[in-house]
């Protein structure tokens, strides 16, 4: 075996980390990810989904290239009111860590972040860590099909911990369906197109992984929900 | 979609083993090809099947969650899948998407063979 020889796809992936350590921490945002370690969806709770949401760019004579690199640049600006997307100083490049702000709903909001683990000139992919809602990678890609450029957001995911089960069986799922396709949608729009997005659902693996319960223990939504509830009580400090 | 480049050629090692050799990329657009492998590899009854990255060129992060989608299929079927000729750079994926926690890596098949008799 030639250890050596260099791949075509070296420069696209992140070296592996230990833990995650922003290298910055924009004003407005919640470092809750440094010193987190990343989770495959081998390291989750709940089902194994896939999730793939799907626009075509017909008519807009866009290219795959054209599509991820607005995609990459203005990535924060397409995600629905209510959650941001703090991107990285550097930009979506591998290795690169990004924090993030997720609308929970009831008031709640989501502090966590992703790691960027792959990133090229037609594709790129988060991965999530300890605490973010679900264990998995997000890719995002943008191919040619029947001579038309159509964009694609696909997420492979179980929940982290059976918390966050209940909450995405509790209409978790269909929120997190909402918010890709209205993410779709102002790319499209962006690029000139009217369609509408696709969405395809499959559960991969109906079982759940109950020795990865613990996992709760890093739950964002748990501590947010417990601070939540817990804040009349708490003796206020002048 | 991307282009199919990549072939899965499908070994028997022992009567419980088998293995596909990777050679080329892998990348979404292999899934039929690779699942079809797989089917291959165990239709005789194989418990183990290797991967074998040796020849493997190229692979994106599409071909990362075909990888998982593999193990599901494994472990629903109760085999066991392992890998071996990975390249430093390969592992190193494999170490940064935590799949190198379910999917044991050997040097070559025939440490993976001694391995799996044990």
């Amino acid at each position: 075996m030639d250890s050596q020889k260099v791949s075509r796809d070296e420069g696209n992936w992140a070296k592996p980390v230990a833990s995650l350590a922003p290298s910055h921490v924009p004003q407005g945002a919640l470092d809750t990810v440094g010193g987190k370690k990343v989770l495959s969806p081998i390291q989750g709770f709940g089902k194994m989904w896939q999730k793939t949401y799907r626009v075509s760019l017909a008519g807009t004579g866009v290219s795959p290239q054209q599509t991820i690199a607005v995609w990459k640049e203005e990535f924060p600006t397409f995600w629905p009111k209510g959650s941001q997307f703090h991107a990285p100083l550097t930009g979506i490049a591998p290795g690169e860590v990004a924090l993030l702000q997720a609308s929970l709903g009831g008031g709640l909001k989501l502090s966590t972040g992703i790691l960027v683990i792959y990133a090229d000139e037609e594709s790129f992919t988060f991965m999530t860590p300890q605490g973010h809602m679900f264990a998995g990678w997000i890719t995002f890609s943008a191919f040619e099909a029947d001579g038309e450029t159509v964009a694609q957001a696909q997420v492979l995911m179980r929940a982290q911990d059976p918390l966050t089960e209940l909450g995405l069986t509790l209409g978790g799922h269909r929120k997190e369906d909402v918010f890709w396709e209205a993410t779709l949608r102002a790319l499209a729009r962006r690029l000139g197109s009217d369609v509408e997005p696709e969405t395809n659902v499959v559960c991969v693996e109906r079982r759940r992984q109950w020795s990865r319960a613990g996992n709760v223990r890093h739950s964002s939504a748990f501590r947010s929900s417990l601070h939540s509830a817990t804040s009349p009580f708490r003796r206020k400090t002048l | 979609m991307a282009q199919d480049t990549v072939s899965f050629a499908v070994r028997r090692l022992t009567d419980t083993a088998s293995a596909i050799e990777i050679h080329g990329d892998v990348t979404a657009a292999s899934e039929d090809a690779l699942m079809d492998a797989y089917s291959r590899a165990t239709d005789e009854g194989a418990r183990a099947v290797l991967l074998d990255f040796t020849g493997l060129e190229y692979m994106n992060s599409g071909g990362i969650g075909l990888l998982v989608t593999l193990l599901v299929r494994a472990n629903r079927q109760k085999q066991q899948l392992l890998a071996c000729g990975l390249s430093d750079h390969y592992r190193q994926i494999l170490e940064l998407t935590r799949l190198d926690e379910a999917i044991a890596i050997y040097a070559d098949a025939d440490e993976a063979l001694a391995a799996v008799s044990k």
